[in-house]
């Protein structure tokens, strides 16, 4: 039986193996004849042959990013693990990508160690910069990978450090990044690094910003293995800082007991004095507001964003009152945004009632809801919160003083009203509310999409425009 | 003080700032320096070191100032306390970031800061900050930047324009717990502030009527950080408020931060070993939030009294209380469905799929896929292999708790 001994370059592996690859297969030359070990030994192999066969293989796409990735990989046997796999794709034997198969499982670690050989270099390489006044700045680092990860891993630095020239040097191959231009080299000796100020300073970074308190060696050490030890400066203080750990964390507690800071209660003092605190009877409409932002009567305020006070001019005529912010009023922090308030400033506008010249609030002022998966879902308030949030309706009402309130929908009825009876038998009538004044039952616009069909949502249209040209008969004059 | 050197300088203000968890640097929008500046970003972050807490130095994290004159009591940087103080320049957090940067120590900048004279004078000082690294110095390493609550809204949107990631801190699970511990903050205040993060950061991502980009806004979104052990929350109220945080803010990330004894501590808090134990569960309930279909209340049934098992973990704990839903046929079950078998992975349940679509898996092909099956095969049946009655044991729970170990007094 002839075999074959394709020889492969250090650099370029991967084009030079595609290409000995496409050649072998287009003959069928089975992966038993074939050595990838570049020492054949004894038997000199037949040179490849020099024409491509007649056989074309056609692999997928994954096949070669996997073998992208295990060409850089440093076990010998690589070359001929990939062509055994290149080789079962042809003949369509099994799964040789698949993590299940012995093939693909091994073809797929081997790629992981390659990609984190890559990541663990683009993390633990440390420059050193380089005396000089040449334009520019020159920085030079010596690394040891455990695979031949410089070639792919070099890009990266690259398109990172494109303002500085830089000097990587491995044991197998030097790559070097010269007035834009990168391009690798055969590996000398290895590079004298100069003294860098700037490593002194992350010494001190590295030993402070670690917390004495938590110590978890075992997940530093499989995330920075040793073997990269030798070439991280910061490395050497480890041991010392280990030792010092314990009698830190006692120093800790002993400073516990010392007094405060001289000076520290009047700072406080002062400042607590300047926040806004709520006072218990406002006697403006703002002062009700700011009141109102630090409100804890109920839970809500637990769950919400922030409190929903109401808008408008604090002389309006009429003001409308919904039920409770949405989703969106909590996160904007006011009331009636979003489309269903958008409809209803249009409809207001179509029977003559300014929007503008409107005082819109909602009977509870904090937004209750459920979270699911990553919505939040509208939740009605109980009758509790709803009792709680009346003092804060109470005093818009007061500041205000309204000629006419719109009601929209139940809860907001029970709050003006303390009535919850259901809502469409009073739909379009005018009541006395808790507050004396006149106050006209509707509905409030988001409910209509609900409805069933395009007949109904006219007719809720039509119904909570009938409700608007009533309340334009009854606020307007002034 | 005017004899600090920068080293004293940077002593004062890392240890400032060690208790803040976060330092992921990934996520970020796609940037490099061939058509100038330094740095780049985008894709998965880079961990650069390790510190024998077992944290990863990604971003060079410190606080512009450790002076503050607010007084949280979990705070080693409050007013009332005794740590030495320091603030660095502008010029010179941007010199250290870069110099830092070029030599390949970190992917960038993690800034916080002690309130110094205002809430608006801070944020401004640290907005000053970001905006020479971007503009005079052309840096396009990663930003992540701590927000002022109390801020000035302009403030907090000058920031997203130059900041990766924005994050406020909700410091304590419960709201009663940051009024009591921290009298200067308001939860309420947090909350907006995380709310504009968000409102901010959809409005960048969708184009105006003309069809031109918003201004930038953060574009590795927020994330947060919950100290836990301080008070008195249990975990399922702290998991409860990470998905209302979730659902409400859009946030990346939650950090849950075991308390740590601070120097000199505030007598009114716990001296005691952090609690890594119960930060890791909460980490792992976590990830069951948001990438495992769990909610709060489902993780809620494996927990004992409002606080997860620290013995075994909690998917494990939550399917040891769902026997009936087990074995499941791993070759047929949906993927929400295998995504809840203890010892599988999103992974390693994408690779089954994967995998089974080229014919039936054995026991022996889930092991080579990575499957954890000394917890997985109570719970599942392939070919060859059925649980029995091995689901349904009242030892099963014995099996996978670790043998008792001796507490050490701290």
């Amino acid at each position: 039986m002839t075999y074959y001994a394709p020889n492969l370059p250090e650099r370029g592996a991967f084009t030079a193996w595609r290409t000995a690859a496409r050649r072998l297969i287009s003959h069928r030359i089975a992966p038993e004849q074939i050595d990838w070990t570049g020492n054949p030994g004894l038997f000199a192999g037949e040179p490849l042959p020099d024409q491509q066969g007649l056989h074309t293989a056609n692999v997928p796409g994954a096949f070669l990013k996997l073998a992208q990735s295990v060409i850089w990989h440093s076990a010998p046997e690589r070359f001929a693990l990939l062509y055994e796999a290149l080789w079962r794709l042809d003949i369509k034997q099994g799964a040789p990508l698949s993590q299940a198969d012995p093939l693909g499982r091994r073809l797929n670690l081997q790629a992981k160690a390659v990609g984190r050989d890559i990541h663990k270099m683009h993390a633990f390489v440390r420059f050193r910069e380089l005396p000089g006044d040449a334009p520019r700045r020159r920085f030079v680092a010596w690394f040891e990978p455990e695979h031949h990860t410089l070639e792919p891993g070099s890009r990266f630095f690259a398109n990172r450090f494109a303002d500085m020239d830089w000097v990587i040097a491995t044991p197998r191959l030097v790559a070097r990044f010269e007035a834009g231009a990168l391009g690798f080299h055969p590996p000398g000796t290895r590079p004298d690094l100069p003294e860098d100020a700037s490593e002194a300073l992350w010494a001190t970074y590295f030993a402070n910003i670690f917390n004495p308190a938590r110590i978890k060696l075992d997940a530093m050490r499989s995330e920075m293995p040793k073997k990269y030890w030798k070439n991280l400066p910061e490395t050497s203080l480890i041991p010392s800082m280990l030792a010092d750990a314990e009698a830190r964390v006692t120093r800790m507690h002993e400073a516990a007991t010392l007094a405060s800071r001289r000076g520290s209660a009047a700072v406080s003092t002062r400042y607590r004095g300047a926040m806004k605190q709520p006072s218990d009877l406002p006697e403006t409409l703002e002062d009700a507001r700011d009141a109102a932002l630090h409100c804890r009567r109920c839970a809500l305020c637990e769950h919400a964003t922030q409190t929903v006070w109401g808008r408008g001019p604090s002389d309006a005529s009429l003001m409308v009152v919904g039920e409770q912010p949405g989703d969106r009023e909590d996160l904007e922090g006011r009331p009636f945004v979003g489309p269903s308030a958008r409809l209803l400033s249009e409809l207001m506008a179509e029977v003559g009632i300014d929007p503008a010249r409107t005082y819109f609030t909602n009977a509870v002022k904090h937004f209750k809801f459920a979270a699911r998966g990553t919505e939040r879902i509208q939740q009605t308030p109980d009758s509790d919160e709803i009792n709680q949030c009346r003092w804060w309706l109470g005093l818009e009402l007061a500041f205000v003083r309204p000629r006419l309130v719109l009601v929209l929908g139940a809860s907001a009825v029970f709050a003006m009203t303390g009535d919850a009876n259901p809502l469409p038998s009073r739909r379009g009538r005018v009541k006395i509310g808790l507050h004396g004044g006149p106050v006209l039952i509707s509905r409030y616009p988001a409910l209509m999409p609900m409805r069933q069909g395009p007949m109904a949502d006219a007719l809720a249209r039509r119904e909570l425009t009938a409700d608007l040209r009533e309340v334009a008969r009854f606020s307007l004059p002034r | 003080m005017a004899s600090m050197t920068l080293q004293d300088k940077l002593a004062i203000l890392s240890d400032a700032a060690k208790y803040d968890a976060s330092c992921a640097s990934s996520g970020g929008e796609k940037r490099d320096s061939r058509r100038g500046g330094v740095g780049s970003s985008g894709g998965s972050g880079i961990c650069h070191a390790y510190t024998p807490d077992g944290r990863c130095i990604s971003l060079l994290k410190i606080l512009m100032t450790n002076f503050c004159i607010f007084d949280c009591a979990y705070c080693i940087n409050r007013v009332s306390s005794n740590v030495e103080r320091a603030r660095f320049s502008v010029k010179e957090v941007v010199n250290l970031t870069l110099e830092f940067y070029r030599r390949n120590y970190i992917e960038g900048l993690f800034l916080s800061s002690g309130i110094i004279r205002s809430p608006d004078q801070t944020m401004s000082d640290m907005v000053c900050i970001v905006r020479t690294l971007r503009e005079t110095h052309g840096f396009r390493g990663y930003i992540h930047l701590k927000t002022i609550p109390d801020a000035a809204p302009e403030l907090i949107r000058e920031a997203g324009l130059y900041a990766d990631r924005l994050s406020v801190n909700v410091e304590l699970p419960r709201d009663e717990s940051v009024r009591a511990l921290a009298p200067e903050k308001r939860p309420e205040m947090i909350r907006s502030a995380m709310a504009q993060i968000r409102l901010e950061g959809e409005a960048a991502k969708e184009k105006t009527h003309t069809g031109r980009r918003n201004q930038r806004f953060a574009p590795a979104g927020q994330s947060t950080q919950m100290i836990v052990g301080a008070d008195s929350a249990d975990d399922v109220t702290i998991l409860r408020s990470a998905t209302r945080l979730y659902t409400g803010y859009r946030l990346r990330r939650v950090y849950y931060s075991a308390f740590s004894p601070i120097p000199d501590a505030s007598v009114v808090l716990p001296l005691i070993k952090p609690p890594l134990m119960r930060e890791h569960r909460l980490y792992q309930a976590d990830w069951l939030l948001r990438f495992y279909g769990f909610s709060a209340d489902e993780i809620a049934t494996g927990a004992h009294g409002g606080h997860l098992d620290l013995a075994i973990d909690p998917k494990l704990a939550w399917a040891l209380q769902h026997r009936g839903l087990f074995p499941l046929d791993a070759n047929r079950a949906p993927r929400e469905a295998l995504l809840r078998v203890p010892g599988f992975g999103v992974r390693t349940v994408d690779r089954i799929i994967a995998a089974r679509r080229q014919g039936a898996l054995r026991y022996e092909d889930l092991v080579r896929i990575g499957a954890l099956m000394k917890k997985a095969r109570s719970f599942i049946t392939v070919p060859g292999w059925h649980p029995g009655s091995l689901t349904d044991s009242s030892r099963l729970s014995d099996r996978f708790v670790s043998p008792p170990e001796q507490l050490s007094l701290l």
